[in-house]
């Protein structure tokens, strides 16, 4: 089997709010074409990690690479030329509620292409057709449900066929049919278009139905205890804090 | 048990049916706590000071149990009174029994303690000495200066960047500002300026019509709304109405990420958002100050015809003959400076906001505070200015 080529890397990642270290030491590397997910508790710092890696917060130390470039040491021009390969799926969606849905994704389409507008007319419902939402084009962010603003945010996120797909928490108050839904889409996306995907996540069936690879952010020692497939975690890991956080409390309680 | 201090009570409501909380010292140094009566969380109960005071005395206490055999009603209130006195049991090191509380008691009192207190979560002492205030204080309105130079920064190099065509904004973005902030406002001016050129003529009247001068109630009127009076109004009522608007705005799209969702794509916030605003706001001023200007010449000249008996041609023609070319140049200059300022501070505050409705509250009202501070220091800077150029 060939080795997976490195995306994205993490090298000595240490996260702060002012003298308030979040997490420390983090190195791991995404592998293209992986479903990379970060995993821990509640309040553990993986949102944070994510606006690390999004360019929306910088890193008390360390560095992050996607391919050979470090991100946070190249100018701001660089940075902006990389970001416009990613899609971000934020928690709530983030649509740009003064804008209707198609207006929403044809944005960055209008900004970084010489596209007509007919053909990103078209685009516009190509992605909303991909989630779901043929039809919703004139509707505005708050005339329609939770789901399909996610949705819509999904559809946002791809608009420019981006390299890396990042998802903050995407299941998080969604229903458990609209979630797997999403999941799917996930899956699909990553089937069709190549692209490597980030999950923040703690919700465990996403974890184990879409993660090919894992990073496990624990609390206590503000640091990463365990790295590698979920499932495979799930099978091997003997440290009881990844194993009771996988079997949701079942196992490793009590242990230190 | 052979009781051998005096009983000694804590605090007994009604021995009957209120809660009470008593205890005793055996022999053997075993204190028992005795909760009595209904505890309910709607009425007061009784303090465990005093059961405090015994376990933190030096009277070798030995262990601590409870009786509960008065007890005829409990619910948290009753919990917190028990979690305290364990607490300082378990700091004391002294044993405490749980084994006669009723079983429902006994497994909240383990859900309570089953997670350590985390230690590191204190917001500090919040009893600061006057040096660490100011120290942090200083630090704070360094902090802040830098942002607001950074910010002031940011905004000069988004508008060189639009006339190199690499700021791009929405047309119909801006024509909806240009709305808001223009003829949406003109009914408030309308009304604010009428108002202020009524005064003015009011005041200057009654000065005047000592002298025999009332003529010249159109030159008081005329030459302090278009020199200042005209700016002035119209800047504090769109750091009200436009600027607070522009803050809360902002200040939402940052509690719904959208402000993230921008620079994570490359757009800049300052570049799609701020500058259409600056421009909108800084193009539109000097519209409504002459509007505003006309609204209170209009004010003085009801004044003037209706009650000091001038008619329409000569009102009009004092006034025309005192407003001089500069008096309108200073007063649009004011004009332009206060839609800078306005548009600067309100989107200062908003991109500022922090993530929760009430930041947004906040920034909202700082905007407004902060523009109007800029107004009146700016038109004490200018008016010196003018005064010392004698123009």
């Amino acid at each position: 089997m060939p080795e997976k080529k490195s995306h994205i890397k993490a090298n000595d990642v240490t996260m702060a709010y002012g003298d308030f270290v979040v997490m420390r030491d983090l190195t791991f590397t995404v592998h293209r074409g992986d479903v990379f997910v970060i995993m821990g508790g509640s309040g553990c710092g993986k949102s944070t990690l994510l606006r690390i890696m999004i360019g929306l917060k910088s890193p008390a130390r360390g560095c992050i690479f996607y391919e050979d470039t470090n991100f946070w040491e190249v100018d701001p021009d660089e940075q902006d030329r990389i970001k416009r390969n990613f899609g971000v799926l934020y928690q709530s969606g983030a649509l740009w509620s003064s804008m209707t849905l198609a207006e929403n994704i044809a944005l960055p389409l209008g900004q970084y292409t010489d596209l007509g507008p007919n053909n990103i007319n078209e685009i516009v419902s190509l992605k909303l057709d991909l989630v779901g939402l043929a039809g919703f084009e004139a509707f505005y962010p708050s005339e329609i449900s939770g789901g399909m603003r996610k949705r819509a945010g999904l559809a946002r996120a791809m608009a420019l066929d981006p390299e890396v797909l990042f998802f903050d928490e995407p299941s998080a108050g969604l229903d458990p049919v609209s979630a797997r839904h999403l999941d799917d889409l996930i899956l699909e996306l990553r089937e069709s278009l190549g692209s490597t995907i980030v999950v923040v996540t703690h919700e465990l069936p996403s974890i184990f139905a879409i993660g090919t690879n894992s990073v496990f952010l624990d609390p206590e020692t503000r640091t990463m205890i365990a790295e590698g497939d979920p499932k495979k975690l799930l099978a091997d890991s003997t440290d009881p804090r990844v194993r009771r956080f996988l079997t949701r409390g079942e196992e490793g309680m009590g242990e230190k | 048990m052979k009781v051998t201090k005096a009983k000694i009570e804590a605090k007994v409501k009604d021995e009957t049916t209120g809660p009470g909380l008593n205890f005793e010292i055996s022999k053997d140094r075993l204190l028992v706590v005795r909760c009595i009566g209904a505890w309910r969380i709607d009425q007061p109960w009784p303090s465990a000071k005093a059961v405090l005071r015994q376990l933190d005395s030096k009277n070798g206490i030995q262990a601590v149990a409870f009786d509960t055999k008065g007890l005829t009603e409990w619910d948290s209130s009753l919990l917190t009174v028990l979690l305290k006195c364990i607490q300082r049991s378990e700091e004391k090191r002294i044993r405490v029994d749980l084994d006669t509380l009723p079983e429902g008691i006994r497994r909240l009192l383990k859900l309570a303690t089953s997670v350590p207190e985390k230690k590191d979560t204190g917001r500090g002492s919040k009893h600061k000495t006057l040096f660490v205030t100011i120290g942090q204080s200083t630090l704070e309105f360094f902090r802040s200066g830098k942002e607001i130079l950074a910010f002031i920064g940011e905004a000069f190099l988004s508008f060189t960047r639009m006339f190199t065509g690499r700021a791009r904004f929405r047309a119909s973005d801006f024509k909806q500002i240009i709305q808001e902030c223009g003829v949406q406002a003109l009914p408030i001016v309308s009304l604010i300026s009428l108002l202020v050129g009524l005064i003015l003529a009011f005041v200057g009247a009654v000065q005047l019509m000592m002298f025999g001068a009332q003529i010249f109630v159109a030159n008081l009127v005329g030459i302090a709304m278009v020199r200042v009076m005209g700016a002035v109004m119209t800047g504090i009522i769109m750091a009200g109405r436009t600027g607070a608007a522009f803050a809360a705005q902002l200040g939402t799209m940052q509690v719904n990420e959208e402000l993230d969702a921008f620079t994570t794509l490359g757009i800049s916030p300052m570049d799609f958002l701020v500058l259409p605003r600056m421009l909108a706001l800084t193009l539109m001023m000097p519209l409504l100050c002459i509007y505003a200007d006309l609204m209170g010449v209009l004010g003085g000249l009801i004044v003037g015809v209706g009650m000091l008996d001038m008619n329409f041609m000569e009102y009009y023609n004092q006034t025309k003959g005192a407003i001089r070319f500069n008096d309108l140049f200073i007063g649009l200059f004011h004009s332009v400076v206060f839609g800078v300022l306005v548009s600067l501070a309100s989107c200062l505050r908003g991109i500022q906001c922090g993530r929760s409705a009430t930041a947004v509250g906040q920034a909202t009202t700082s905007a407004v505070v902060t523009s109007i501070v800029c107004i009146i220091v700016a038109t004490a800077i200018i008016t010196i200015v003018c005064n010392v150029l004698g123009i």
